[in-house]
């Protein structure tokens, strides 16, 4: 179909001509997670991965067919629960913590054949948008060690970014896919809300919690994207319609598109990144598209919607995390039950973690749901009606993934809202429950990347895809910093 | 100053659909602890609980059966607390819009005990403390439960035990629980407050948990509105609290102050979808209910059965299922009636096994028998030895009813009465002089000569018949 093919037809194409390998492109996976100084893994799942590569090895020695899934390496966020894989939520609480069972999306790319290389560190619970807040310590980004990799799917995206993973999987419930993405310069989606199955996933606010790939190209991102967004009878609020393969149509015209610019995403954004997006998006000048900008005065509302929303089912998602069953117990004396629960939890959960526990009590405490909760819901109604109304305008809608490139340790000091600000051009998608993906629109003066942010109506990934497909074909920004090496 | 008590209950039932609420682990008891569940009702991070729609239904039927009205939309909260039977820390339940909306349950006295709503939630899990330490069983975690909230409409102990009667027996005959107090698929947790006797005024509630036994509930309610008088009368104020009952000193003592519900941080499971329903589907189920007891018993006392007899026969639905089988083209109901609660309540003895009824004679059968003695071909007598004897032995009544009346000699009453009043005449003579009881040995006679298989009370008719006729 294209010119150029992405990462995981590359390697499909490898296996399938026996250029090499799949425990030798394992095992050099391997060995640069091991070489690497990023922080990027928690977990390193090498003997089940190499064991796994040498079945696929025996396939393709017999000329067996394979999936072109099968045999390509990835990772995957510590919040997917891998049943006898140690899963931390980069926590203390679940330092110790392995499931009895298999969260739907591995099940999925483990019966497509995936390799598993290990489990991507992450902030706690995937609260933070730095990674700062993981109980295993930051990741570094691979553009420059100095800087974070942005959060909360930090690991995963250095991952990537530096291949350490032909690709690996998030979680976005804030932001938490593109953000990072567009610090780490790959492609991260967020699909529509109950397009990828939830169950598994440790949650952090379950009406706003999505799982999406991050790859290195958009066509990875598709074909990961065809392969998880299948009905699950085991999450009520998986899409039970069949969706049409988004990697049929992905190199579809695009003729005429109408973009809408929401003016507000852009303000307080770094020039630098203005100035990308803004060129970014007049790319689509040349197939006729037409940009209006617009004021979309309700996102205002996303954040502090988010911000009770989500801490409200936070705080009663993690309420089981008691130590008495799995997990992280403590260790000095208690009187009774509700004193080891007490200490273990005030030990054992993460500053950032306590905070939104704090908030969403608070929240939903019936004396003040009506002033907060309540009003959330109204305004998140609201929210993804104008959304509705926006997307009868538009076919897309473009912004900034981040106001600015990936920033500093410790940028945000003792002020846990400036870190929040970070997601405020991401979390409208989350609130309105629709698809949006970053994607790589260049690097700033630092040479750190860029990303641009494309929205799209609910359950319209096909055409999301289409759009950042386009771009991608002509102007392509992503780059593997070190580690195993395709040429793309 | 006289005292009226006031009560309402909050009345738990166990659904006995086959999978749990949130997951398809079996409903069932007495498993090893902990082999019945599954990541999902152990509450494992990021599981997800998918509602189990077979458990809706006995909800709605359970609404119907209590003339409730069946709300189309209703939804799924989070009810949040801390306590170790409890894997995820919150319970789904439903608290701002339950299933089923308000309904009654009617005495027989007439008066309806006005009920405010019936939600579904999931049980928990059970503590058990062991000699070595404390354990938790997660087996009953997610089992289906609906909560049937009442008013508090109910001003005696007499109506407290009618009320929790009438609901399992609703439950039973709906076929949505076994209701059994014992074994906990039914529990009580009963709000009490007295109030002088022409007071609106409703008195300082107290709540005392977890009642599994009716007999304790009677006991329970006698001690705390005696309790609850004296600190008034005393001048004293009564504190809102959970109280518990204490079986062994026979009275209620304080467990904790009652919380708020504001405590417990209700609020729409995100997990979860809201219950949508449409009217046509509850008017299906409304018309596939069975029929309830308080009409069956309309019915049986109709046939002439005497309303004693008939309260019996609806106790138990299994009984009643089994006596309307065996009453189709029957010519006398009553005498199925009685030998079901003569013979068959004798031989299973306990309440538990009348209950479930479990006997191995067809309702057919014992169809089959009645119509027996009606054609003359058996007596009473006879019919229940033989039901007794197919009961105890297993065997299949028909069969033991067929060969007795083959092997009963054959023989023309009216003609073998005649024999032996004509070789009795010093019996005759007796008889006519006054003395009632010389007929008995004439039916001796009888009896010796049909080798018992006569019937004694036709036989005394007969006889009384043909000496007036010689006379």
């Amino acid at each position: 179909m294209s010119k150029n093919k992405g990462l995981i037809r590359k390697i499909h194409d490898a296996l399938v001509s026996k250029k090499v390998s799949c425990f030798e492109l394992t095992s050099w996976y391997l060995r640069e997670i091991e070489k690497s100084d990023l922080n990027a893994f928690i977990t390193v799942t090498k003997e089940q991965a190499l064991e796994s590569a040498k079945k696929v090895d025996e396939k393709i020695n017999k000329n067996q067919e394979i999936g072109l899934l099968e045999g390509v390496p990835m990772s995957l966020k510590d919040n997917f629960s891998t049943k006898n894989i140690l899963t931390t939520c980069a926590s203390k609480i679940l330092e110790n913590y392995v499931p009895i069972y298999n969260a739907t999306v591995y099940e999925i790319l483990k019966n497509q054949g995936c390799i598993l290389l290990g489990k991507n560190n992450q902030d706690q619970f995937a609260m933070g948008s730095s990674n700062e807040t993981s109980y295993f310590g930051p990741v570094k980004n691979p553009h420059d060690k100095t800087k974070v990799p942005g959060g909360s799917s930090g690991g995963s995206c250095a991952s990537v970014a530096a291949g350490l993973a032909a690709f690996a999987m998030g979680s976005d419930t804030g932001g938490s896919i593109r953000q990072p993405a567009a610090f780490c310069g790959i492609v991260g989606m967020k699909p529509t809300y109950g397009s990828i199955s939830r169950y598994g996933i440790i949650p952090l606010a379950s009406s706003l919690d999505q799982a999406g790939p991050l790859t290195l190209t958009v066509e990875d991102n598709s074909i990961i994207f065809d392969c998880l967004a299948v009905h699950d009878p085991k999450d009520e609020t998986s899409c039970k319609l069949a969706r049409k393969k988004t990697f049929d149509s992905l190199d579809s015209s695009i003729e005429n598109l109408k973009i809408g610019i929401p003016t507000n995403c852009f303000e307080g954004s770094d020039k630098e990144v203005y100035n990308a997006v803004e060129n970014a998006a007049k790319f689509y000048e040349k197939f006729g598209a037409k940009i209006t900008y617009f004021a979309f005065p309700e996102l205002d509302f996303s954040m502090p919607v988010y911000c009770v929303l989500g801490r409200a089912e936070t705080a009663s998602n993690m309420a089981r995390f008691d130590g008495i069953r799995y997990g992280y117990k403590y260790k000095g004396e208690y009187s009774d039950v509700n004193d080891l629960m007490t200490k273990t939890r005030s030990e054992a959960l993460g500053d950032e973690v306590k905070r939104r526990i704090l908030v969403g009590s608070y929240v939903l405490n019936s004396g003040y749901y009506d002033s907060f909760y309540k009003k959330s819901l109204v305004a998140k109604n609201l929210i993804t009606k104008k959304f509705a109304e926006k997307f009868e305008e538009f076919d897309i809608l473009i912004t900034p993934t981040s106001p600015t490139t990936a920033f500093g340790f410790n940028y945000a000091g003792d002020d846990p809202l400036k870190m929040q600000l970070a997601d405020i051009c991401v979390v409208n998608a989350n609130i309105a429950g629709i698809p949006a993906i970053s994607i790589p629109c260049g690097y700033d003066s630092n040479n750190l990347p860029i990303g641009m942010q494309i929205m799209s109506k609910c359950w319209s990934e096909d055409l999301l895809l289409r759009v950042a497909y386009k771009y991608e074909k002509e102007n392509f920004f992503a780059k593997i910093i070190g580690g195993v090496q395709f040429e793309i | 100053m006289k005292y009226n008590l006031v009560c309402g209950f909050e009345t738990h039932i166990e659904l006995s659909t086959e999978n749990k609420l949130f997951c398809p682990c079996k409903v069932k008891f007495g498993s090893e602890p902990n082999s019945n569940c599954c990541p999902v009702c152990i509450g494992a991070p990021g599981t997800l609980p998918v509602l189990n729609k077979q458990a809706v239904i006995y909800a709605i039927k359970m609404g119907l059966a209590l003339n409730c009205k069946i709300n189309l939309f209703s939804k799924m909260e989070r009810k949040c607390y801390f306590y170790p039977d409890l894997a995820k820390a919150y319970q789904i339940s439903q608290n701002d819009l339950p299933l089923c909306g308000p309904g009654f349950v009617e005495l027989d006295s007439g008066k309806k005990i006005r009920i405010n709503h019936i939600h579904i939630e999931e049980d928990a899990g059970k503590i058990k403390n062991e000699s070595d330490g404390i354990y938790v069983d997660y087996n009953r975690a997610g089992v289906p439960l609906i909560e049937i909230v009442s008013e508090p409409d109910i001003s005696s102990i007499e109506e407290a035990q009618e009320y929790i009667e009438k609901l399992q027996l609703t439950a039973r005959y709906v076929r949505v629980s076994d209701a059994r107090m014992q074994e906990g698929s039914i529990r009580c947790d009963v709000n009490i407050s007295v109030k002088p006797e022409n007071s609106d005024e409703l008195g300082t509630r107290i709540e005392i948990k977890n009642m599994n036994s009716i007999a304790f509930i009677a006991k329970a309610l006698k001690y705390e509105y005696e309790r609850q008088v004296d600190i008034l009368e005393s001048g004293k104020k009564l504190v809102q609290e959970t109280r518990r009952f204490n079986e062994q000193k026979n009275c209620t003592e304080s467990m904790r102050e009652k919380e708020d519900a504001s405590d417990y941080g209700y609020f729409p499971d995100p997990d979860l979808s809201s219950i949508c329903l449409e009217q046509e589907k509850i008017d299906e189920i409304k018309k596939n209910l069975p029929e309830m007891y308080y009409s069956r018993k309309k019915r049986y006392i109709k046939l002439g059965i005497p309303e004693k007899t008939a309260n019996l026969l609806i106790k138990y639905v299994n009984v009643s299922d089994f006596f309307d089988l065996a009453i189709k083209n029957c010519k006398s109901p009553e005498k199925v009636a009685n030998l079901i609660i003569g013979q068959i309540f004798s031989f299973l003895g306990s309440e538990t096994e009348k209950e479930s009824f479990g006997i191995s004679i067809l309702p057919k059968d014992l169809n089959y028998l009645v119509n027996l003695i009606s054609d003359n071909k058996l007596n009473m007598a006879s019919a229940k030895n033989l039901l007794s004897k197919a009961l105890e032995n297993n065997k299949n009544l028909k069969d033991l009813a067929n060969k007795f009346v083959s092997e009963s000699p054959k023989f023309d009453l009216k003609q073998v009465c005649c024999e032996c009043v004509k070789n009795c005449p010093e019996a005759v003579k007796d008889y006519l002089s006054g003395k009632e009881k010389a007929l008995q040995v004439i039916i001796g006679k009888v009896m010796a000569k049909t080798r018992g298989s006569a019937d004694a009370v036709e036989a005394k008719n007969i006889i009384k018949n043909i000496i007036k006729e010689k006379k």
